[in-house]
């Protein structure tokens, strides 16, 4: 493999895995400590008829109408949960069971009535991602890393997932002690005046633009995948907040670039004639470090032997 | 005409309706209806496995039975993961139900693009797993799903009673001596049963709506158990078989969205219009109630107006009450305190003329009930030094409305008596 194959072939679809992996192995630690792991299952795939009416009204993959889409119809998909689960008198599990898959159908159907269909969105990207697709043409050389108008030519995905990682690190960092608050005692943090309401909305959008953004990479289903294990792990590791939340990014960031390389280049570099779907490889690998992590957890000292300690 | 195969097809279809309505009951009621979110995605590297030894063995590569057992394997070996997740009691199963969802659906991807690499038809129409296509369906097929999900009903049918003491009280059944772990297996059982019979026609994504939707609809419409059955197996039945025939119709439409799609149409119409738990029941009896306490308030302003005037306590006097004064002793907008008059009117509990009402003689019973309700209210209050005067002519408001007679009557032992207000009466205060 020469340097020119793995700038123009490799490196984009490298920086898609590990972007997104990063965005929502950040975020699910949230989710995961509020309990709201099957809200970011529900807004992963709720988010499809907001793309697909985003895609169907610019015609073309533009980012911001598609971000803007999904976000509309993330909102739209949690307050209707709220609405189902009060109304409906449902366990939650089951209001989300009936939203989401109702709000993944609708884009189905989209997909086909709107004509979105098309190479560039199909119904192949939403169920297994096209992380593969993501090439370079102006990679030539190293020198091309420095050059604006070659990064120009970088695949626009990529600007979309850097904009949304980047907006999701600086909201994470910047509300930092209230995100705490409203995982851990959020009627603590109610009580003390905070917007407990805005930030768990502001939640749900970030996860709603984080999936927009790695959907694209990949694909609609396996962005639970990358929300819900990096943080699983580290739950099941580690009881430190700082240590939950730095290292859940860094776990989905790490996944991403593993997963992709195990399904392309390693086995090709290896002479293996091997090439597997790279979505499918990260989410495989979350679920193996899942369960690793609780086979090798470290076991909490039992509580009469910290007694007689 | 429709064809033979068509109509075996949505037979089929529509007996997988029922079963996933009946199973989707239980589940429901145990608060397990997403554990068929795990199940569905789950069963994709079943069938990828599955796949690759017909396709190794050189059977047939077309035929159900092995895929459907690779896909019931993994859909257990799922609801495995689940449980044994769920037991580190660091992840709840709702995260656990996401990792196993995620990443067996994941394997199933990798698996999938690694057949297609492989020389042969060993993927082919795989995919169609995952949203259900009715259209590929072939008699056979139909049967095979039909089976399966007519083996569901007799086991739900034999295992009712069981069924039914776990979904509503795990203790009580308990208590009783039923295995109730045994009884929960059976029903995880079921589950994944209703899951991998439907896989052909729904898909793997989508057959969790299949068992939510139905139910949901079901239990909206009514209270009693062996009711929402039937219910939730109509309206399963009518979304399978009208799914799949659309799809039959338009074979781009992915069948498992027409079905889900029209098990949501069912259930928002249910939302909107069941009788009892409907938005728009709740919202009848949410503005009839207001308006009711609405009127017993206009009433009682009415006769403590005239009370205000110099009839003095207990009597209302033939005196006519401005409806200002009502207005302002209510804090109403005088638009709101002559649209009340109005329907008062309407209603022959008073009598309108130039801005003032006067009480008829039933409306003066219905005031005169009100007036009584309220000062019950109030002075009890006040004697139980709970309130001062101000407050508890506030919290009275709230109380007293549809305070039954009887109640009244024990607060204020006398039974002819009206107690003076506690409080100045009219506006401004």
């Amino acid at each position: 493999m020469t340097l020119q194959d793995f700038l123009m072939l490799d490196l984009p679809p490298l920086l898609a895995a590990m972007l997104a992996g990063g965005t929502c192995g950040l975020l699910g630690s949230f989710l995961l400590l509020r309990r709201e792991s099957l809200i970011g299952d529900a807004l992963s795939h709720a988010v499809l008829p907001g793309i697909v009416l985003g895609f169907a009204f610019t015609g073309a993959r533009a980012g911001l109408p598609m971000l803007l889409g999904a976000m509309l119809a993330g909102l739209a998909a949690v307050a209707l949960i709220a609405v189902v689960q009060k109304a409906a008198r449902l366990d939650p599990g089951a209001a989300i069971g009936a939203v989401f898959t109702t709000f993944f159908a609708v884009g189905l159907v989209l997909l086909e009535v709107t004509g979105a269909r098309s190479v560039d969105l199909d119904l192949d990207c939403v169920l297994f991602g096209q992380l593969e697709t993501l090439v370079w043409t102006e990679g030539r050389d190293l020198a091309a890393l420095l050059d604006p108008a070659a990064l120009a030519a970088l695949p626009r995905q990529l600007g979309l997932m850097a904009g949304v990682a980047l907006v999701v690190a600086v909201a994470v960092a910047a509300f930092w002690r209230p995100i705490k608050l409203a995982c851990f005692d959020p009627a603590f943090a109610r009580a003390i005046g905070l917007p407990s309401r805005s930030i768990e909305l502001a939640l749900a959008l970030l996860v709603a633009a984080a999936a927009v953004a790695a959907f694209e990479a990949v694909g609609s289903i396996l962005v639970v995948a990358l929300l819900v294990c990096p943080a699983a792990a580290l739950r099941l590791m580690t009881d430190r907040y700082t240590v939950q939340v730095l290292g859940g990014a860094g776990l989905g960031a790490l996944l991403g670039a593993v997963g992709y390389a195990l399904a392309g280049p390693v086995p090709a570099a290896l002479g293996v004639d091997l090439a597997l779907n790279a979505a499918g490889v990260i989410g495989t690998l979350g679920g193996l470090v899942v369960a690793a992590a609780a086979l090798l957890r470290p076991r909490r000292r039992p509580a009469a032997a910290a007694i007689t300690a | 005409m429709i064809a033979y195969n068509t109509l075996v097809v949505l037979s089929g279809c529509a007996l997988l309706g029922v079963a996933a309505g009946t199973v989707g009951t239980f589940a429901l009621l145990r608060g397990r209806a997403l554990v068929a979110d795990a199940v569905g995605h789950a069963a994709l590297p079943g069938v990828a496995v599955a796949a690759l030894i017909v396709a190794l063995v050189g059977a047939d590569p077309r035929a159900l039975p092995p895929l459907l057992a690779g896909a019931a394997i993994a859909g257990l070996l799922g609801v495995l993961a689940v449980q044994a997740l769920t037991r580190t009691r660091r992840i709840r199963e709702d995260a656990a139900i996401a990792i196993v969802l995620s990443a067996f659906y994941a394997a199933g991807v990798a698996l999938l693009s690694w057949l297609q690499t492989l020389p042969g038809a060993a993927q082919a129409g795989l995919s169609k797993f995952i949203l259900g296509q009715a259209a590929a369906m072939r008699a056979e097929d139909a049967y095979i799903a039909a089976t399966v999900a007519a083996t569901c009903l007799v086991l739900v049918l034999l295992a009712f009673q069981r069924l039914r003491a776990v979904a509503f009280d795990m203790d009580f059944a308990r208590v009783q001596g039923l295995r109730t772990d045994r009884t929960d297996l059976l029903l995880l059982a079921l589950i994944v049963l209703v899951c991998v019979s439907g896989l052909q026609a729904v898909g793997l994504i989508l057959v969790v709506a299949l068992l939510v939707l139905p139910a949901a609809t079901a239990r909206l419409l009514t209270h009693r158990l062996p009711r929402m059955l039937a219910l939730a197996a109509g309206c399963g039945a009518l979304a399978g078989a009208a799914g799949a025939w659309v799809s039959a119709m338009r074979p781009e439409v992915p069948t498992g969205a027409a079905v889900v799609l029209l098990a949501a149409l069912l259930f928002t119409l249910a939302l909107l219009f069941a009788p009892e738990r409907g938005l728009l029941a709740r919202l009848w009896v949410l503005l009839r109630r207001r308006l009711a306490a609405d009127t017993e308030h206009f009433l009682r302003a009415a006769w403590e107006a005239q009370e205000a005037a110099g009839a003095g306590p207990g009597t209302a006097g033939d005196r006519w009450a401005p409806i200002g004064a009502v207005a302002a002793a209510r804090g109403w907008s005088a638009g709101k305190a002559a649209r009340l008059a109005a329907w008062l009117a309407l209603r022959g509990l008073v009598a309108r003329a130039e801005g003032h009402v006067h009480l008829t003689p039933r409306g003066a019973t219905l005031a005169r009930r009100a007036v009584r309700a309220h000062r019950a209210v109030e002075h009890h209050l006040l004697a139980a030094g709970t309130a001062d005067a101000d407050s508890a002519d506030r919290l009275a408001d709230l109380l007293e409305h549809g305070l039954p007679p009887e109640m009244a009557a024990r607060l204020l032992p006398e039974p002819s008596a009206l107690p003076a207000s506690p409080h100045a009466l009219g506006a401004g205060r």
